[in-house]
């Protein structure tokens, strides 16, 4: 037994941190808050020189194909570093949909350009408030035509390419969208992390290609796939926020002492320690089914997303509590993850929704 | 990342497994883990004893332990694998896991060679039962603040005062003892740890009884009593450390062992259950609390696998230990009262013709407040969490650099 990331995944990892430490400290990520760009640009391309886009894309394919342990190593760091860039939405969902619902010819088209970075994907499955997964579409298709609209659409308006889901003959599906197609319009929103764009897209009879092995089943899978990679992306930027929130704790002084000495804070930082460190130990589960295609992935990528939206979220909450009234300014970094944390809670599906489904999971295990 | 066994492990734990399937039962659904303060009767002893025994002599006990002391040499990955092997049996009550958790290895790590070949074998085989002397009235959580007294005559110490808190007393031979030696000095370098028999003249042993009415515990008063200085364990004054390398061994064991599996039968119990004529776990508040509760589980059985890969390795059991305990503890006590509340009326109830699903439920939340406390309460384990683990400053204390006989010690009761 080794419940352990192996040495090479963790050099991996490591090659990872050293290079978003020199090419995405959180300056890079306030950029794109203040900034005219929506993504950072440069960091997206050279995360591709490094493989990460195709880290699950076979070499036929031209992709790195180091595998979903390793990609999750990569996640994690992506998450530490805040990284603005389309990652997840295009190398978690959009990329993976493709690998796994597409045909030669879809594969041949997209996957090598998805790998090296030329090429952004998104998934646009939402339409309107309140809705968390892909169980139901207005958006229609029609004889290879999509009519419909999707918001929020993550990287909705630097996106080359939408897995969309939609129905058709009353069946939700998902279909592939150039967004440069004749019939697509977007409306960039206003992002809650403005380091992560946010868009509407609108569909008039644009033309659409069938993902025809998308069925309900490799719908959900995809989506745990989604969350278990997204999770490591949230723990890995909890624990940035909590070394922070202690370098920042250590350094503060009142009443003649470190804050970080009074228990009324050293205590709800051990519960945040807790916190993450139940999250990772959740996410590891979960990446262990993913590598080894265990049918546990259901139920594991559920817990680990719903530990891991909370880890991060309560700990950026209290970085800003902890900071006092300079964690509410505009200057200290502490709305960075403030904001990321909901942002990465809300894409995917909130933990409610997760939780509940998480208990038809468990009741469909314990039926069967 | 791999849940499968090398060929050397796979045939260890075949090894392993082939002799508790001949000597051992395997367990029913039904069998749950141990109960804190459950009444050791003599039959539960002997029973508990003959089991050692026979794994005594047939290798199998304190694998980890030195052969030459009757275990095994065996790596910490064969110990792993033994201890999941082992758990798929049912075996009788652990009335060792002081002895062997936490005794044998502060004797291992601190004994001389003659006082490990003097109780080592007779603890291992289970010949000798051990307990633990070290909380007091007035010193809980503040340990080193105890007041039991040792004063040295030719070559033994003569030693007064009260221990509580004390598992099984009254079955021991041996119990592992803390106390103040020099009052003179500040608090922690005045300490001096022994090995004690129980059965010695001016020992005297009063159980206490819980809210749970169990009698797991006692008062251990000693008057008098005179423990031969070859009985000491290290160097005198240097107790307290001796002492940490016991209680990092007792949270090992508190933590690990604990039965949060049980939260995943909530399931089934909010299915059985009915709110307005629908199955309670139709409800959505329900259901994503009883959610909150597995994923914690779920976290903490996944954490364990981390430690043990970490054992496994050769690693030691760190502080982050503490963390099993520290969740654990607090949401076992919070599901069992959701489950009562989710019994309506019923939940008045600890009634288990009556009622028998949630008697569990109700029996875990009347037991749940000690396991908070025992082995170092809450409080004490985010101390741990926050200091050793974190690196955050240590309280401000007041009784920093002052003789252990100036220490204020509050008003007289």
């Amino acid at each position: 037994m080794n419940f352990d990331f192996s040495d090479e995944q963790k050099l991996l990892q490591q090659t990872a941190r050293d290079y978003l430490e020199a090419n995405s400290p959180l300056a890079t990520c306030r950029a794109i808050f203040e900034g005219d760009q929506s993504y950072a640009v440069d960091l997206w391309k050279g995360a591709a020189e490094m493989g990460w886009q195709g880290a699950v894309v076979q070499e036929q394919y031209g992709g790195a194909e180091f595998g979903h342990l390793e990609l999750a190593m990569i996640a994690y760091e992506v998450g530490r570093s805040l990284a603005p860039i389309p990652f997840g939405p295009s190398v978690y969902v959009a990329t993976e949909a493709i690998i796994r619902f597409g045909s030669d010819a879809q594969k041949n088209m997209w996957l090598p350009k998805l790998a090296e970075g030329s090429v952004i994907g998104t998934f646009a499955f939402t339409e309107k408030p309140g809705q968390n997964g892909p169980s139901r579409a207005d958006a229609a298709v029609s004889g290879g035509k999509i009519t419909g609209t999707k918001m929020p659409v993550a990287d909705g308006a630097d996106a080359n390419v939408a897995i969309v889901a939609a129905s058709e003959h009353g069946e939700i599906g998902l279909y592939v969208v150039a967004l440069d197609s004749e019939g697509v319009s977007r409306t960039p929103l206003d992002s809650f992390d403005m380091s992560r764009g946010q868009a509407q897209l609108s569909f008039d009879g644009a033309a659409c290609e069938k993902l025809d092995s998308a069925d309900e089943a490799g719908i959900a899978k995809l989506l745990d796939v989604a969350a278990t990679l997204q999770a490591f992306e949230q723990v890995g930027a909890a624990e940035r926020a909590l070394e922070i929130t202690r370098e920042f704790i250590l350094g503060r002084y009142a009443f003649g002492k470190p804050i970080g000495a009074f228990q009324a804070i050293k205590h709800r930082m051990a519960d945040l320690w807790c916190k993450i460190e139940i999250a990772r130990s959740n996410a590891y589960y979960a990446a262990w089914a993913l590598a080894n295609n265990d049918p546990e992935l259901s139920t594991a990528a559920a817990i680990a997303r719903i530990s891991a939206c909370e880890a991060f979220e309560d700990t950026t909450v209290e970085m800003i509590e902890f900071h006092g009234g300079v964690g509410y300014t505009w200057e200290y970094d502490c709305h960075l993850f403030y904001r990321r944390a909901k942002l990465l809670s809300s894409s995917l599906g909130t933990p409610k929704y997760w939780k509940n489904l998480l208990i038809d999971r468990l009741q469909a295990q314990a039926a069967a | 990342m791999d849940f499968n066994d090398t060929p050397e492990e796979a045939a260890f734990r075949t090894e392993a497994r082939t002799w508790l399937e001949a000597n051992a039962q395997p367990l029913g659904p039904d069998d749950e883990g141990r109960n804190m303060g459950e009444l050791l009767t003599p039959e539960i002893v002997s029973t508990a004893q003959a089991w050692q025994k026979k794994k005594a002599e047939a290798g199998w006990a304190c694998i980890t332990w030195p052969k030459e002391l009757g275990g095994r040499s065996a790596t910490p990955m064969e110990n792993v694998i033994w201890n999941e092997e082992q758990s798929n049996f049912k075996l009788p009550n652990d009335i060792f896991s002081i002895g062997i958790g936490m005794c044998g290895p502060t004797l291992l790590t601190h004994g001389t060679q003659e006082q490990q070949e003097r109780w080592i074998p007779r603890l291992l085989s289970g010949e000798d039962v051990w307990c633990q002397l070290f909380s007091e009235p007035n010193a809980g959580s503040d340990l080193a603040g105890l007041r039991m007294t040792a004063v040295k005559e030719g070559d033994e110490w003569v030693v007064n005062g009260q221990k509580i808190w004390t598992s099984g007393a009254q079955i021991c031979e041996w119990g592992i003892l803390v106390v103040r030696t020099d009052p003179t000095v500040v608090k922690h370098a005045g300490l001096s740890y022994f090995v004690v028999n129980m059965k010695s003249p001016g020992i005297e042993i009063r159980p206490i009884t819980q809210i749970n009415k169990a009698q797991g515990f006692n008062e251990v008063f000693f008057s008098d009593v005179r423990i031969p200085d070859d009985q000491r364990i290290s160097e005198i004054g240097n107790g307290w450390s001796v002492a940490l390398t016991t209680l990092m061994n007792e949270r090992q064991s508190i933590g690990s062992g604990m039965g949060i599996g049980a939260l995943e039968d909530l399931v089934q119990f909010a299915s059985e259950i009915e709110i307005d004529g629908e199955p309670a776990i139709d409800d959505s508040q329900v259901r994503e609390q009883i959610a909150d509760y597995i994923v914690k589980a779920r976290g903490l059985k996944n954490t364990s696998l981390r430690t043990l890969t970490a054992l496994s390795k050769g690693l030691p059991p760190g502080p982050e230990a503490s963390m099993g305990k520290l969740v654990g503890a607090v949401l076992q006590q919070e599901a069992s009262s959701f489950a009562m509340d989710l019994a309506g009326t019923s939940g008045a109830l600890l009634d288990e013709e009556a009622t028998p699903a949630s008697a569990a439920w109700q029996e875990r939340y009347l037991a749940l407040p000690g396991l908070r406390i025992a082995g170092g309460t809450d409080e004490v384990l985010r101390n741990i969490i926050a200091e050793r683990v974190m690196g955050l400053p240590s309280d401000a204390r007041a009784d920093k650099g002052i003789a252990f006989r100036d220490i204020p010690s509050g008003p007289p009761s």
